[in-house]
């Protein structure tokens, strides 16, 4: 699942638990962490296993997966972006003012709009970083102040319309009467993601990430590969925006904060900030642990206000344990990353 | 870029700080301390400490003005005024000709609530022929923008009279103090630590609106029951007075409250938090809300849990209005009205004739039930629309408002 190449010859040799953490790669803890915060949920709330309840759970958790997955590809290339969560507020809001003017559109024709829109955001992100020399870390931001600030102007702080039924069904309603279409869209985003990483394009996204002099004398396109990533960022989430609009309706704070849940739980997972290593499926588990997080202290009945100090705990604990150094509790290891000479 | 020395971390040591995170997480702290950052929202364990927020003299007075009839014309709620004690106001009478010059220092526009009710107070200005200027400062939600609004418009010479909603109510006080000095000043809304102004218009107020809700689920569940109470924020005052009337209804009742959670007025957090307390507790038997925004996402997770949505407390919005009456729920919309905003138009006229009015304009506060919900509904109206804006027959509606005809 690593998107590390496996070191063969290495792991042949090596014992076989050693075998499966090194196939983990950066990624270990989270899924250790995942499986704590399962059976935490399991004990506070033995009923939370039941099938709606479980899929339930993941439908909540669906946009934080989607977005993670997104975020992913832009950290791993070395770059971040915080324009998301106004995206999700902006798509949400723009389908409801799209509803308010037109209520008979069809809800096909909406959520591909959003998702070009949200490619095209991407897209100018991506260009002014790789063209311009903006800081990604700038360039999203901006973008998130352009993007909510347009929102408030065009709305007034009170979008026009309600959303139909049928543009909600993606986020609130179920396949086959068990089955939420959310979990549906989760699981296709993530298996699009895992492809995506598996393919030449995700083995040179990460080589940019790692070293992109590198990567550029190796005939990497570093500035495509980077556009690319912001392009589907922004896309994923405009779909984060159909999933939340459709889970909870029309509301002018709807991304509110998710840009810091997603990289969070692209930290939680072990990928590395300023790119070159992680795995695509350790960030979405980073995203299901950060929201499992959420739902125990929900349980457990611990405030709300609790929860973003939970969120910068967890986000500096990942970074330093992944940062501190080991080497004296175990024999050192040489990690290849992402096959290049350290 | 990459750190050579990165490691990779060792399960046990997660393991470790999961632990760690999960057992400082349960402390008991009353949820009525503002501080928010370190409390249980538990509200059956220790919540009897009253909050710092809670005044008994102002409780009472609340539920007694919720009984009196107000006096002035039932047709218009904004014009009408409870208990008023007259002031004089004939030394700020208009000398000379021309039109009269309103200024207006808005706390901002940052809820459909605030929006709604702008819209209200520039509605009323059309009315009056005589008021030939309207300036209105935004504060976008910050103190210093706001005091320095406040002095701007207090130096201003063209400025008959200076209308002031403020954003907080300590900060404000000096600049409004000093505002006094120069030119008549109604506050309104949110109250200021002086009585400088020539009035402070405002309703009832929140211990009112909490003790409306919670009287009707005291009425509609049946003993024992357990209630949900959504609240937006900690350390709000007007919603801090709602919440605890409504606590004190509910401790002299039979009713548990099981949970009392944070929402931050956002939908999608609501639904979560509403999902995970039916399937903590069982069931939920009535849900208290300190205020509507996101009482449509409540019942909503009430429906997708595949359970009856039981009576809820909500507010005059037009999105909860409507489900109200098409899901047929048991409901109440306690209202904290938008025509509020017409009054400080109408009093700011009335000084600069010369005209008495109350030194605390306290105005009725209406609720909706199912007996007058048909009178609030109006269809076409955005779902964000607030239904007792008094606004219905005002030039320009429904359109000004958002609305279809």
């Amino acid at each position: 699942m690593s998107s590390q190449t496996a070191e063969k010859a290495q792991a042949s040799t090596a014992a076989p638990y050693k075998r499966v953490v090194r196939s983990l790669g950066t990624g270990a803890p989270v899924y250790a962490l995942l499986v704590i915060l399962l059976v935490a949920l399991a004990s506070t709330d033995p009923g939370f296993y039941e099938p709606d309840r479980f899929l339930a759970f993941v439908k909540r958790a669906a946009p934080l997966v989607i977005l993670a997955a997104g975020q992913y590809l832009v950290i791993v290339c070395g770059e971040f972006d915080l324009s998301v969560g106004a995206i999700v507020t902006a798509g949400v809001v723009a389908a409801a003012e799209v509803y308010g003017s037109f209520p008979d559109a069809p809800w096909p024709l909406i959520t591909a709009g959003l998702l070009l829109a949200g490619a095209a955001t991407g897209l100018v992100s991506g260009l002014i970083t790789t063209r311009l020399k903006v800081p990604s870390f700038i360039t999203t931001l901006g973008m998130m102040l352009i993007l909510e600030g347009a929102v408030f102007f065009w709305t007034g702080g009170s979008p026009h319309g309600q959303l139909a039924e049928g543009f909600r069904q993606m986020g609130r309603g179920t396949a086959m009467g068990w089955l939420p279409w959310a979990v549906l869209a989760c699981l296709v985003a993530g298996l699009v993601a895992v492809l995506l990483m598996r393919s030449d394009f995700g083995r040179t996204l990460i080589a940019t990430g790692d070293s992109e002099r590198a990567a550029a004398l190796a005939g990497v396109r570093v500035h495509r590969a980077r556009v690319i990533a912001f392009v589907l960022s922004g896309a994923a989430a405009a779909l984060a925006a159909v999933l939340v609009g459709g889970f909870s309706g029309v509301s002018a704070q709807a991304g509110r904060g998710y840009e810091f849940e997603a990289i969070t739980a692209v930290v939680l997972g072990g990928v590395v900030l300023g790119g070159g290593r992680g795995s695509v499926v350790a960030a979405m588990a980073g995203a299901f642990s950060l929201q499992a997080l959420f739902t125990l202290l929900n349980l457990q009945g611990v405030s709300g206000a609790l929860e973003s100090t939970v969120q910068g705990v967890i986000v500096i604990a990942a970074v330093g344990l992944g940062a501190a150094d080991w080497s004296r509790l175990r024999r050192r290891r040489i990690h290849s990353s992402g096959g290049r000479p350290s | 870029m990459n750190p050579l020395t990165r490691r990779r971390a060792l399960v046990p040591a997660v393991a470790l700080l999961a632990g760690a995170l999960l057992t400082s997480c349960s402390s008991d702290t009353p949820p009525d301390s503002p501080a928010g950052a370190s409390q249980a929202a538990e509200s059956d364990k220790g919540g009897d400490k009253p909050s710092k927020f809670f005044e008994q003299a102002e409780y009472e007075r609340q539920l007694k003005l919720g009984k009196e009839t107000p006096q002035g014309p039932a047709a218009k709620p904004w014009e009408q005024m409870l208990e008023p004690e007259m002031t004089d106001t004939a030394q700020y009478e208009k000398k000379g000709s021309g039109g009269t010059h309103l200024c207006f220092s808005n706390a901002g526009v940052f809820n459909p609530w605030r929006q709604v009710g702008l819209k209200n107070m520039k509605a009323e200005v059309k009315l009056h022929k005589e008021i030939s200027d309207f300036t209105v400062l935004d504060a976008q939600g910050k103190d210093d923008k706001q005091i320095s609004d406040i002095q701007e418009l207090a130096g201003n010479k063209d400025c008959d009279a200076l209308i002031v909603s403020p954003n907080t109510t300590a900060t404000l006080t000096p600049a409004v103090k000093e505002a006094c000095g120069k030119l008549p000043v109604i506050v309104f809304d949110r109250g200021v630590e002086t009585d400088c102004a020539v009035t402070f218009v405002n309703p009832i107020g929140g211990y009112g609106y909490g003790a409306v809700a919670a009287d009707f689920l005291v009425d509609k569940v049946k003993p024992k029951g357990k209630i949900l109470a959504l609240r937006i924020s900690p350390g709000v005052d007007v919603l801090e007075t709602r919440w605890s009337a409504a606590k004190l209804a509910f401790d002299k009742s039979e009713l548990d409250v099981v949970d009392a959670k944070f929402t931050d007025g956002d939908p999608a957090k609501t639904k979560s938090i509403v999902s995970d307390a039916i399937s903590r507790h069982g069931s939920i038997d009535g849900v208290w809300m300190d205020s509507g925004a996101t009482a449509v996402a409540a019942v909503e997770a009430f429906e997708d849990a595949g359970v009856d949505v039981p009576p809820i407390t909500g507010e005059d919005q037009q999105d909860f209005l409507q489900a109200w009456k098409d899901k047929d729920l048991t409901a109440i919309a306690p209202t904290y009205p938008t025509f509020q905003w017409r009054t400080p138009v109408i009093a700011a006229l009335r000084i600069l004739d010369g005209k008495q009015v109350p030194k605390e304009w306290k105005l009725p506060q209406p609720t909706v039930t199912q007996a007058n919900l048909d009178e609030y509904l109006q269809e076409g109206m955005p779902p964000l629309h607030y239904a007792m804006c008094g606004c219905q027959d005002m030039p320009g509606f429904p359109k000004d408002w958002g609305g279809k005809k």
